[in-house]
């Protein structure tokens, strides 16, 4: 059966040729493409020659089905389905030739949400449009693989996979190596989660347990056939998380924490690949693992500061940098405390603001004033509107006294007693918080970098 | 009245012989072999060269043997002709030898037998449409004359050999008589009538050899090829040309737009017609260019092909449309103001812009393709351009007064609740807005739901066969998938067919009934007669277009008043045409209707658009 569809395939690109000559068209192989000029350039070539009504209403029949897709009637976008699969006869050859991806990403779309279909339905489907054309069969058996991934179907999605491994459809196109690459590494995921599992299963046994052997011997062998899976796949630019992930977890499992370091240097420092701040966070997450130098921590993460300013272990980042002997990466930390105070997502964050204004102080007391109004200078036009506002300082003491007294110390430090914030927060009568509020006043009196005589 | 076709009675008699080629295996299979096959179980059974039966379902040949029996006194007839055409087995696919214009002839007998469940009457059929077709084919010298095309090239000597041929003889064997049902019913259709055949002309021996390797049909390579001056060759949309051209002989109530309406809800054969060809009669190749059809029929183009047929076959001039006829404007212009909902009482202003404009005169409206500029009258089109022009006339459509007349009726209405209501433009246009933006919502969902391709694929050739036919059942499997995620009750059955689009009643407030309203509020007494309040009136077009391009103006539909434009698309869409070929027909006949204004603005060439009327 498998071996008839492939010929079907190949029978189907010779075709092309036999059928209208002329109305051929090239698919850029770049996958950039603009519709209406194809279109266009389609009505040019055929000397403006009025479109047929086939055409005409299976085109109409697509945005019909995009329409039902978008407003969830399942049940619509499959009655027009019934009519657009004409497209797969259509005489015009680049047109059919295109219509088995559409057919594809619909269909499946359809017969993933629609209440009446079910697994077996879907796998049929997807059996079926593998073998129309030979252009889509790696992708649509991916797709199909992560499907029924989705329906907890392991050892299915695994079949599937392995059986898209081994296809082979004459010179690959190097769209293809990478399908097959990535195939491969999602069989390798498959593995790993096995092994995964089987992991957990050891630790829960006896060391000196009979069965412990036979368990890390099965878990030895896993290990081998996933890396080889994986080990592909990340060596070409990409974003590649998921598989980084586990192949690293797997080699220091195994012991080979220069094989996972290589890994992960290479993921994060080869500049093929694009952007991506998983890679150093993982990079960070190892060498802490490690234990190694602090020197090396910060270097890691001033990469990633400058991708993602507001990442959570830009924290952490201030800590390391706050130990530091330097007095360049002190500086820094005081950079990098307002740089993450200046996303809105972090501005209810307690501990930014206890560390800066811990930081502010510390920096003051050290008469490094130029560094503090060298970040205020960009800020104080925004700042104060932005965190330090009436409304905020009402809410916030409400909300979270504790976040308000702290806020408060910064905006006085910044803005001077004058500072809404500040003013109202120190006006608040609390039992709990009256000895905190106080220190914070003689605090903004002795280190406001606002001349209050100004 | 009778169309007498031009040939002499021997031809006459011959062509009107019912036989079913088709029937006779039916007959045949029916009748003396009825037992299942032995491998697939099926009852279907064909003849062999030696006259043996084979399952047509599995290709098993039996031991069991046609006996001749029904021969009558010509023994050598039918059975033969099906032995003749097993013999092709060179063919893609074994099949019968058939002609072209076979194919042709076959769907315009299963369009006619179409048009008489419609309840067009059977002389349609048997007189006219047949005798349209003979004449067609004689004209176009397929048969029916002394040298038809196909003899007269290559099989010229074999006839010469064969001296005991009569001139009659000679004549190929597609004419009905041939594996084509006849325009003609027999009484006995299951049984044939054998003894009045003529006897088989042995012809086309080696013809086919060659041809064939292209074509299911004998000569589907040459008729593409075939590019004659001065003959129309037959095409599938030109089908539709001659039942209207029959239609019209016979003064059917069914219009063109009417029949390309029937033609789009499949009530008559014409995509995909092919596939009701008897199973023997094989199509590919360049049979597909000529019967595979991807478009519907175009009403603009159907008429122009209309006059062209009728011209070619020089037909004399058709029956009278008088005023009794369906098609003449005042009973067409009474329908269509019925289907759009308007009140009755506009039908006598109609019928005054009917009978000033001359267009309601027998001579104009009666089809004369002898006569020096052949032109049929768009019967539908212009019925419908009369109502617009009507409309105008009384609410002017300048998005202004309309609205205003309609105030005044409103009022009206509101007061006097017991009387008979004024007709109220804007009430009207609601409704009708409606209703038009609904059907053409499902108009546009049921196209776009239309399956184009056929059961029976078609392929070019031998090399491309077995895609094209895997192709169509990857695509029918996957079709049956989806068709079970749909809801069991089906809801596309096909309409019934009707004249009419929309249905009007008092009952439902969105399809309210303005068929009884008056038209007083825009009337006022004059003396003894009634005239319109509104003296104003625009023309639609102001000059036309005398170069040779063709069309007579052009209609930018944002140079218009949007009422316009709305009355305009609701017709159009009822008739299925363009707007602007509407457009054009309302101002030809404001043309007729104001020639002197016509000429006067030509002459002072004046800027302004409105006219006083009358």
């Amino acid at each position: 059966m498998q071996k008839s569809m492939s010929d079907f395939s190949e029978e189907l690109i010779k075709s092309t040729t036999e059928d209208d000559q002329g109305e051929r068209c090239e698919l850029s192989g770049t996958g950039m493409h603009f519709p209406w000029l194809q279109k266009h350039i389609e009505t040019v070539a055929t000397g403006g020659k009025k479109e047929k009504d086939f055409a005409q209403t299976t085109s109409a029949c697509l945005s019909f089905i995009q329409e039902a897709l978008l407003k969830h009637q399942w049940q619509q976008a499959a009655e027009y389905m019934h009519s657009y699969l004409q497209v797969l006869e259509d005489s015009d050859s680049c047109k059919r030739q295109a219509a088995p991806e559409i057919i594809w990403k619909l269909g499946s779309e359809i017969l993933y949400y629609h209440p009446k279909s079910n697994v077996e339905a879907f796998n049929a489907f997807a059996d079926r449009m593998k073998n129309i054309g030979v252009m889509n069969y790696l992708k649509i058996s991916l797709q199909h693989a992560l499907y029924l991934l989705h329906h907890g179907m392991l050892e299915d999605a695994n079949r599937n996979l392995s059986q898209a491994e081994t296809w082979r459809y004459g010179e690959k196109s190097s769209s293809q190596e990478v399908l097959i690459n990535l195939i491969q590494a999602y069989k390798g995921l498959l593995q790993y989660y096995a092994w995964s599992k089987k992991k957990m299963e050891l630790s829960q046994l006896d060391k000196d347990d009979y069965a412990y052997n036979t368990a890390s011997q099965n878990m030895l062998d896993h290990s081998w056939k996933t890396s080889v899976n994986l080990g592909a796949l990340i060596q070409i630019p990409g974003v590649w998380d998921p598989f980084v992930k586990s192949y690293v977890e797997m080699l220091e499992f195994y012991g080979d924490q220069d094989g996972a370091r290589e890994v992960l240097t290479n993921y994060a420092y080869d500049e093929k690949f694009p952007s991506n701040p998983n890679a150093h966070i993982y990079l960070y997450n190892f060498l802490k693992r490690e234990k190694a130098p602090r020197e090396k921590l910060i270097s890691v993460l001033k990469i990633l500061y400058q991708i993602v300013p507001s990442h959570k272990l830009m924290l952490e980042f201030h800590r390391l940098l706050r130990k530091s002997e330097k007095e360049e990466h002190h500086k820094l930390g005081l950079e990098v405390l307002f740089a993450v105070l200046d996303f809105a997502g972090c501005t209810k964050n307690i501990t930014a603001w206890k560390y800066l204004a811990k930081y502010l102080r510390q920096t003051l007391m050290g008469s490094h004033l130029a560094w503090v109004q060298e970040e205020w200078s960009s800020r104080k036009n925004w700042w104060p509107g932005f965190h330090f506002s009436y409304f905020w300082a009402k809410s916030d003491w409400k909300e979270d006294k504790a976040l308000a007294c702290e806020k408060a110390l910064v905006a006085g430090v910044l803005s001077g007693k004058g500072c809404r914030y500040f003013r109202y927060i120190s006006k608040q009568d609390h039992q709990v918080f009256r000895k905190k509020i106080k220190r914070m006043k003689k605090l903004v009196k002795k280190y406001s970098i606002i001349n209050p005589g100004l | 009245m009778t169309l007498e076709v031009t040939s002499n009675d021997k031809q006459n008699q011959s062509a009107t012989c019912p036989t079913f080629h088709m029937e006779i295996l039916k007959g045949i299979s029916k009748k003396e072999f009825k037992e299942r096959c032995t491998q697939c179980a099926a009852v279907s059974w064909g003849l062999t060269d030696e006259g043996k039966y084979y399952c047509t379902s599995c290709h098993n040949v039996t031991e069991r043997s046609k006996e001749v029996v029904n021969t009558g006194a010509i023994p050598n007839t039918k059975i033969q002709a099906i032995n003749r055409g097993l013999k092709r087995k060179r063919k893609l696919e074994k099949g019968w030898d058939w002609y072209v214009c076979e194919g042709f002839q076959h769907i315009l007998y299963q369009q006619a037998e179409a048009l008489k469940t419609l309840g067009v009457g059977p002389e349609l059929k048997n007189e006219v449409l047949h005798n349209f077709w003979k004449r067609y084919l004689q004209k176009s010298k397929q048969a029916y004359c002394k040298n038809p095309v196909y003899t007269s090239k290559r099989k010229a000597p074999v006839l010469e050999d064969n001296p005991s041929h009569s001139d009659w003889d000679s004549e190929p064997e597609l004419l009905s008589d041939f594996s084509c049902p006849s325009f003609v019913e027999s009484g006995a259709e299951s049984q044939p009538d054998v003894h009045t055949q003529k006897p088989f002309p042995i012809i086309k021996a080696s013809q086919s050899e060659t041809a064939s390797i292209c074509s299911g049909s004998v000569d589907g390579v040459e008729y593409s090829l075939r590019k004659e001056k001065g003959i129309v060759k037959m095409t599938v949309p030109r089908t539709l040309a001659f039942c209207c051209l029959a239609l019209l002989w016979q003064r059917e109530t069914i219009t063109l737009s009417d029949l390309l309406r029937f033609v789009e809800e499949d009530h008559i054969p014409y995509i995909n017609a092919f596939q009701h060809f008897p199973e023997e009669m094989k199509l590919y190749g360049r049979d597909k260019g000529i019967f595979a059809i991807e478009s519907w029929p175009n009403y603009e183009d159907i008429y122009k092909k209309m006059i062209e047929i009728a011209t070619f076959l020089d037909l004399p001039r058709f029956p009278d449309i008088t005023e009794d006829c369906y098609l003449h404007p005042n009973m067409l212009c009474l329908k269509y103001l019925m289907e759009v909902n308007l009140p009755d009482e506009m039908h006598n202003l109609t019928c005054q812009v009917v009978k000033m404009t001359g267009i309601g005169e027998v001579d104009f409206l009666t089809f004369d393709p002898i006569a020096k500029m052949a032109k049929t009258a768009k019967y539908d089109v212009q019925a419908v351009a009369v109502i617009v022009v009507v409309l105008k006339l009384l609410f002017l459509l300048d998005d202004n007064l309309e609205w205003s007349l309609s105030n005044i009726a409103e009022k009206y209405n509101e007061k006097n609740k017991e009387d008979k209501p004024w007709f109220d433009f804007r009430k009207w246009y609601q409704v009708m807005k409606k209703s038009l933006d609904e059907k053409k919502q499902k108009w546009e969902e049921t196209r776009a739901k239309y399956l184009w391709k056929s059961e029976k694929p078609l392929y070019h050739s031998s090399i491309d066969k077995s895609v094209v036919c895997k192709r169509r059942e990857m695509v029918v499997n996957l079709q049956k998938q989806f068709s079970t995620l749909v809801d069991s009750t089906p809801t596309i059955g096909k309409k019934s067919p009707s004249s009419f689009q929309f249905n009007w009643t008092e009952e439902d407030p969105d399809r309210t009934c303005f068929h009884g309203h008056s038209l007083q509020g825009v009337l006022t007494k004059k003396g003894q007669s009634l005239t319109t309040k509104n003296s104003l009136y625009w023309l639609s077009t102001q000059k036309f277009c005398r170069s040779y391009c063709k069309h007579v103006t052009t209609y930018e539909e944002s140079n218009f008043s949007l009422s316009y434009q709305f009355i305009i698309n609701l017709f159009s869409f009822l008739l299925r045409i363009k707007t602007s070929f509407l457009h054009e027909e309302v101002s030809l006949i404001e043309k007729r209707l104001f020639k002197t204004k016509y000429s006067k603005t030509k002459k002072k060439s004046s800027r302004s658009r409105k006219v006083r009327k009358y």
